[in-house]
């Protein structure tokens, strides 16, 4: 049995960062775990341009953005284990890791860090009908292959989904010499940025399909065409209104997953909106001194939030090693529910506990649909105590409210609070 | 490759073929297995229930019947020799109404006329004793605790393998294109040379009534009839602990819920008839049909965890039984044909069936260096933490984990590769270890298995393949799209 | 008179706005703030964008190594770019910001690397 204070699982954004603020908060004996060769996850293929202008105040490519956490990372001297993929984890906090370098390995932690990041949804989780040939790739994959390995999936690709990996991977392909015919969404809006819409379509002339889907696919071996179908607001296609696009590639650009299969070994409690475990303000599972952070607790539109909640948890899980005596020991705390109604999906966190909680507390949360003219409320047990008006709402983008420790204190026996979406008049 | 001379030919590497094989491979004889596609396992073997049929279905007296019973009581020890998965986990039909009762005691006293054991029929009750999320629809069930279940990719490898250990020489990419009688056998040509041979097998699957027409006059007619299926996480894996059938009734054939030896949830399948011999699509009306019927049986199913559909065909002869052994006008072809359910459960006793009849005929000595075990690929997922340290310590390949959703090492995809019979595409090697069977459908382990697959056999790259030629992942570099 | 209709990349709004362009005076409408008007007015006169691609690499630990162009290049030269982009081979090791090309396509631009690529 190998000992740790801090175990870290995930090298991407996330783990990085926490990382770096567990370090800056005071914590030495920190392992950070990551199964790829190289530390930065899925900012290692993310090669075009858009990252930082939060964290860096400039605009970086993925790679550079991940440099400089792992600049970060070597300068304080943090441990890592690359080419290391985690079996399993208990609650008493013992991971099982595997690797080539250092075979079968079990790693005792006082706390856990999960920066696991998210997967992308598979052609067969959206049962989209007809042959199962080659060339279907999810955009992420082929992205992959393209950016990192130098390989060209296709030649003539579709791509279903108009997320901003799908609107990326238009352009990619466009530039390194595929013909893309067409970019379907499911949804009558795009969950992309409109920056990408315009750079990454408009600029190439590539059609933008909204409320259509790929209702078949052609091709016993490789794909040979697909069939476009316009759907109703039930998202049901419409009959009559097929179109077939001969093709060698379908890309799928068609949501992210939370990848918690750990955290559910561990048995932490998990919501099904977002498929990421609960937690508290700070960003703590239901099972103590294990925390959550990044892709793997809610898919974020930016790293920029990535990074900044992940510090939040690294920071957290440092003070818990530090306090664990003074934590348990805390007398009385009042834990209040965080709840999202009318248009907001979800919370996160989704539980306040006051005696813990820092000064200002970021609420992050995604709308259902696209809204305009609405205000964003929040309720203190049935009482209105903030309203912001926002033009324009959309599921793509997270959206946020700060909480004032100060202003929770004025309600010392509160229950509940909730954050709606109410139209303006 | 232009002539090549053998004994006994097989056509077909599906799971009846491999067994024939197996089976003839006890006997000092040449034998020859050809294969259209690039890997046994590639045709109806592959996409189908996994099901160990208990035997209550066939009509007594059938050739179905017979080998359902023989096949069943085969499996177990047939599972330890060859190292498949496979479990009893029993089997159940389910009666919804009080007017089909009377059909389901039928069922119970056809499966004691075909031999079956332990059979009993069980009150709605008893039934959600033993399957909690049977739906209060139920009002009875009959109950076989001898149904089980097997991997047909395990099942049909292991043969392969095994046939191949024991001397049978399998060629792939090799499509029968005509049969020519001789005076002592038979001629077949190939798209790859031909092959002259004193004895045929017919295992053709879909394609078995082709094969069978080029040399009788007594024409088989074989109709694939495609089944839709879904697959679930492992997390639904035990929403039902048995295979859970319906009894046929107003609402027609029903379809059945089973946990799978891996610890899937699968459902399915439809039954759509159709002339095209390859044509496996899944549709919406396949997956919805599915969802409405399975409800019907099962409650609370978590469809949102559905991690494919796929379809399978069923090679379904119009008179309705398996045509087994030779015709009359053709002496010397034994047909293993119209091989549909319960075929996968029948194909170990049907092998040997078989391969007694030819060795007969050719009067065949028995092998005695005959070695019925084979050795499987060893999972580091079902080792012990001990065993684990002890295989990675002396072989690292197996600490790199690949396939992260099935946790499935290099040196798992590396023995698949470089076994006997061993995987030349993704699929093959998916068959073989689960590598991107998992939740992500191979999305994070593709660009490596690619990688190994090349590294391991000297492919190039931009030809490996997804399942033979044709599917190629990959395009050349430096590829420019002609805007004219 | 030209008229061009742009959507505005300023936030997820995405206003649909209408250019005018007349002699030496350009109008927008359909923006609902000033950073419509001075995209819009961008776009139609000197459109760039930075372009970012991959360039392969020999002798490294991966195939490709990631690049940008330093500073936008104008909007009509992507694919110029893209030519020399794609045919352009480096050795390991390669660092962040090493140019791989000077004056691309003869922008006056250089593409440098966004990724450290070590030697196999």
């Amino acid at each position: 049995m190998i000992y740790h204070d801090l175990v870290i699982i995930g090298g991407g954004p996330a783990g990085l960062s926490a990382a770096v603020a567990a370090k800056e908060s005071g914590l030495d004996d920190i392992l950070i775990i990551e199964r790829d060769y190289v530390l930065g996850g899925i900012l290692n293929q993310c090669i075009h341009n858009g990252f930082g202008l939060h964290t860096f105040k400039e605009e970086l490519t993925g790679p550079e953005y991940a440099s400089r956490y792992i600049a970060m990372v070597k300068q304080l001297e943090i441990p890592y284990q690359l080419n290391s993929t985690v079996l399993d984890i208990n609650k008493e906090k013992e991971i099982t890791v595997v690797s080539s370098e250092n075979g079968l390995e079990t790693i005792k932690a006082k706390a856990i860090i999960l920066a696991m990041g998210c997967r992308e949804r598979p052609r067969g989780a959206l049962n989209i009908p007809g042959l199962r040939p080659a060339g279907i790739y999810t955009a992420g994959t082929a992205q992959r292959l393209v950016n990192i390995e130098g390989h060209m999936v296709g030649k003539e690709v579709v791509i279903l989904g108009s997320g901003d990996i799908g609107l990326i991977m238009a352009r990619r392909m466009t530039l390194e010499g595929a013909k893309v015919k067409v970019v379907a969404e499911l949804m009558p809006y795009s969950g992309g940025l409109k920056r990408n819409i315009v750079q990454c379509l408009n600029d190439f002339d590539i059609p933008l399909k909204l409320s259509h889907t790929v209702i078949n696919i052609d091709g016993k071996k490789r794909v040979t065409g697909i069939t476009l179908a316009e759907v109703g607001p039930d998202r049901k296609p419409i009959p009559g209104t097929e179109e077939y696009y001969s093709c060698d590639t379908l890309l799928l650009s068609c949501g992210l997953i939370p990848e918690n299969e750990l955290t559910k070994q561990i048995g932490a409690s998990m919501n099904p909106v977002t498929s990421g475990p609960m937690v508290n303000d700070r960003l703590e599972t239901d099972v103590e001194g294990i925390f959550a952070c990044g892709n793997v607790l809610h898919v974020h539109d930016l790293v920029d939030y990535v990074s900044e909640e992940a510090a939040l948890a690294g920071k957290n899980a440092a003070e818990y090693i530090v306090n664990e005596k003074a934590m348990t020991d805390e007398k009385e705390t009042n834990v209040i529910k965080l709840k999202a109604e009318n248009g907001v999906c979800y919370t996160v966190p989704q539980s306040i506990e006051t005696s813990t909680m820092a000064d200002k507390l970021t609420v992050r949360f995604r709308v259902a649909d696209v809204f305009e003219n609405r205000s964003i409320c929040v309720y203190y047990d049935g009482k209105r105590i903030s309203k912001k008006k926002k033009r324009v709402l959309a599921p793509g983008e997270m959206e946020q409210v700060v909480l004032l420790k100060t202003s929770l204190e004025e309600y010392p026996d509160l229950k509940e609070i909730v954050i709606r979406t109410e139209e303006e008049s | 490759m232009d002539k090549q001379i053998c004994d006994v030919l097989i056509i077909g590497g599906g799971v009846v073929g491999c067994s024939i094989a197996r089976e003839l491979s006890k006997y000092h004889c040449n034998i020859i297995l050809v294969e259209k596609e690039e890997d046994v396992c590639s045709g109806t073997s592959k996409a189908n229930s996994g099901i160990v049929h208990a035997g209550y279905d066939a009509k007594p007296g059938s050739l179905k019947a017979e080998f359902n019973v023989k096949g069943n009581a085969r499996m177990e020890e047939l599972s330890k020799e060859l190292d498949f998965e496979f479990k009893r986990n029993a089997s159940m039909v389910l009666c919804f109404d009080l007017v089909d009762l009377p059909a389901l005691e039928a069922l119970l006293e056809r499966g004691r006329a075909n031999g079956v054991s332990d059979l009993s029929i069980l009150s709605g009750d008893e039934v959600r004793r033993l399957e909690p999320n049977v739906t209060d629809e139920v009002i009875a069930a009959l109950y076989a605790p001898t149904g089980g279940i097997v991997c047909p990719f395990g099942l049909t490898i292991a043969m392969a393998e095994n046939a191949c250990d024991n001397g049978v020489k399998f060629y792939f990419n090799t499509e029968v294109l005509a049969i020519e009688k001789t005076n002592d056998g038979y001629i077949a040509e190939t798209n790859c040379g031909t092959y002259v041979t004193k004895y045929i097998v017919n295992a053709a699957g879909v394609y078995a009534d082709k094969i069978h027409n080029m040399v009788s006059e007594v024409k088989l007619n074989i109709i694939p009839r495609r089944g839709e299926y879904l697959l679930l996480e492992k997390e639904a894996g035990k929403h039902v602990s048995s295979t859970v059938f319906q009894l046929p009734g107003k609402y027609g054939k029903g379809v059945l819920v089973t946990p799978t030896v891996h610890g899937n949830l699968l459902i399915g399948p439809t039954a759509m008839d159709q002339t095209d011999k390859d044509l496996t699509i899944t549709t919406a009306e396949g997956y919805d049909e599915i969802c409405v019927k399975a409800e019907k049986s099962v409650k609370d199913i978590p469809f949102r965890q559905v991690i494919t559909s796929f379809s399978g065909l069923r090679s379904h002869e119009s008179g309705n039984d398996f045509v087994l052994g030779e015709p009359k006008d053709a002496e010397g072809f034994f047909d293993a044909a119209g091989i549909e359910s319960p075929g996968l459960t029948c194909a170990p006793a049907l092998g040997k069936y078989l391969a007694e009849m030819v060795a007969k005929k050719g009067r065949f000595e028995e092998n005695t260096d005959f070695n019925p075990r084979r050795k499987g690929i060893t999972r580091v997922a079902d080792l012990s933490m001990e065993e684990k340290r002890k295989l990675i310590q002396e072989r690292p390949e197996y600490g790199t984990i690949v396939c992260r959703c099935e946790n499935i090492s290099e040196g798992e995809i590396v023995d698949a590769i470089t076994r006997t019979l061993g995987a030349r595409s993704l699929d093959g090697i998916k068959r073989r270890v689960r590598q991107g069977m998992g939740r992500c459908q191979a999305g994070f382990c593709t660009p490596r298995t690619v990688n190994i697959l090349a590294r391991e056999t000297g492919i190039p790259l931009e030809r490996i393949c997804k399942n033979g030629t044709g599917s190629e992942l990959l395009k050349e570099e430096g590829y420019e799209y002609d805007l004219s | 008179m030209e008229m061009r209709e742009l959507t505005c990349i300023g936030c997820p709004l995405g206003c649909s706005l209408t250019v005018t362009m007349e002699e030496q005076t350009i109008t927008v409408t359909g923006n609902t703030c000033s950073r419509g008007e001075a995209y819009a007015k961008k776009e139609v006169t000197d459109p760039t964008r930075i372009v970012t691609s991959s360039v392969k690499v020999e002798g490294g630990v991966i195939a490709k190594a990631s690049v940008k162009t330093s500073s936008d290049i104008p909007k009509g030269k992507i694919f110029e770019c893209m030519k020399e982009i794609r045919a352009c081979v480096v050795k390991a090791p390669v660092r962040i910001g090493d140019v791989v090309i000077a004056n691309c396509a003869g922008t006056g631009v250089s593409v440098v690397a966004t990724k450290d690529v070590e030697c196999l």
